[in-house]
């Protein structure tokens, strides 16, 4: 990790960065091993991180088990990754869309697997892991398939099931701005898992739109503080495809 | 924050057709109270924001909060407002109003089991007397479950309210004795709005609020639940 001193990791300040701003996304993705969990930030279209799952398609790493909110819209993103071979588990709370196709396939065939977890689960298990807490008593699910299974517990009257965290070898997320140190703020529904995922994982890559000097975010305001964040990659702005648009 | 309807007295409108998608939104709206804290889910729920009661400046005067991380949620953005970062829980492009805020997922599913959320409303396959939901998965072997955020919304809003068709295409009740479908939450509805009643569901029993093109007597008749007045 402190190889980093020695790089010319210049942020325009005295401060030295563990962050890598990095010039390309294939820099950005590389060493991701095979049989690694990701995380992938995104909301449907809103914040997935596009241009580092290219490039994962581009570095190849095989038996990723990924962790999201949904498994894949239309032919891009995600669902691209999962065409590509690359994944041999998806956890999420909603696959199934009218436009999830991809996954839809290789879920009849039995070429995926799938845990659904329900989505507020879904966040507070990768809260809990960035967060170093072992394990959680949560009211949801109580009394549902989805508990089944699972250690429950009546606390003060109310029933809990024992949900244990998501940890993520690498967190791979989306946002508006960064500045070297790796400080990072989001664009609005956007902002989604983004700054949950980016604490549960190893090694926290985020493409972002911009990047800005040190000093520029406004410390008040910034989302994502910079120990959480390992690499760093500007791209361009994307007009992508709008859902239910209308 | 919903103040106990329990003694309103059952309407019976024996005059009017069961209600349309859109007139059953507006029945709901019209009950969802000012300064309450409100998520509308996805699909047909979200027909309700275009009936809620609004104040001086035109906007509701609840807060819609939608489980992708807003609070303060607009109407559906048209034309130039379309914005790809800003959507609601359905995907579809949305506005934010004055005083609107943005949080991540952790943040967002908080507001729901903290119990801070004082309404949502909800689509259901079916619901039992006791107030049981099952909403996201019909069991069938070849369905691809998806769960999303029903669950976390089903035992964390205070008031739980489930909007749907009162029979399926088949004629049967979707208000059950016990839910055949699997669960989403246990004993967490606390109104069912139906196209051709509103019921209340309370420790002694499920209430009939209002009728629409049904008298209570066929009500009874044709719903395997004890229906009290």
């Amino acid at each position: 990790m402190w190889e980093g001193i020695e790089d010319e990791r210049q942020t325009g300040h005295d401060a030295v960065s563990r962050a890598q701003v990095l010039q390309t996304t294939d820099e950005a993705v590389a060493g991701i091993e095979d049989g690694s969990t990701v995380l992938v930030g995104g909301f449907g279209l809103a914040g997935m991180p596009f241009d580092l799952i290219d490039a994962l398609i581009r570095q190849g790493a095989k038996d990723l088990t990924i962790v999201s909110n949904n498994a894949g819209n239309g032919d891009v993103g995600l669902a691209a990754l999962l065409k590509a071979g690359q994944v041999k588990k998806v956890i999420c709370s909603f696959p199934r869309q009218s436009d999830s196709w991809v996954f839809d396939d290789l879920y009849r065939s039995g070429k995926i697997e799938l845990e659904l977890v329900p989505q507020g689960n879904l966040a507070e298990r990768m809260r809990a892991a960035g967060a170093g807490i072992g394990a959680f008593y949560c009211p949801t699910g109580v009394g549902t398939p989805l508990a089944e299974g699972k250690e429950t517990r009546e606390i003060d009257g109310h029933s809990y099931v024992l949900e244990y965290p998501i940890k993520g070898d690498y967190a791979v997320i989306s946002a508006y701005q960064a500045d070297p140190l790796g400080n990072v703020v989001y664009r609005k529904t956007a902002r989604n898992f983004g700054p949950v995922m980016a604490t549960a994982a190893r090694t926290t890559i985020v493409q972002v739109t911009e990047v800005v000097p040190v000093g520029t975010l406004d410390p008040e305001a910034v989302v994502t503080p910079s120990i959480f964040v390992d690499r760093i990659v500007k791209v361009e702005a994307r007009s992508y495809t709008v859902q239910g648009a209308r | 924050m919903t103040e106990p309807t329990i003694e309103r007295l059952a309407v019976e409108n024996t005059d009017r057709g069961p209600l349309t998608t859109d007139e059953l939104a507006a029945v709901i709206g019209r009950d969802i109270p000012a300064g309450a804290y409100v998520n509308l889910g996805i699909g047909q729920p979200t027909k309700i924001a275009d009936y809620l009661p609004t104040g001086e400046d035109g906007n509701p005067t609840c807060i819609l909060h939608t489980e992708n991380g807003m609070l303060g949620m607009g109407p559906a953005a048209r034309g130039d407002e379309i914005d790809p970062d800003l959507t609601n829980a359905g995907k579809v492009p949305v506005t934010e109003l004055p005083g609107a805020s943005y949080f991540h997922h952790a943040d967002s599913f908080a507001m729901m089991r903290g119990g801070h959320l004082d309404v949502c409303v909800l689509g259901a396959y079916q619901v039992a007397a006791n107030g049981d939901l099952a909403n996201w998965h019909t069991g069938k072997p070849d369905d691809i479950p998806a769960v999303g955020g029903a669950m976390d919304l089903a035992i964390g809003a205070k008031d739980v309210y489930v909007m749907m068709t009162l029979f399926t295409k088949k004629g049967e009740a979707k208000l059950v004795q016990h839910c055949t479908y699997p669960l989403t939450g246990v004993a967490c509805v606390s109104r069912v709005y139906t196209d051709y009643a509103v019921f209340d569901i309370q420790p002694d029993g499920v209430h009939v609020l209002a009728t629409y093109g049904i008298t209570l007597a066929d009500l009874r008749d044709r719903v395997n639940v004890k229906l009290l007045g």
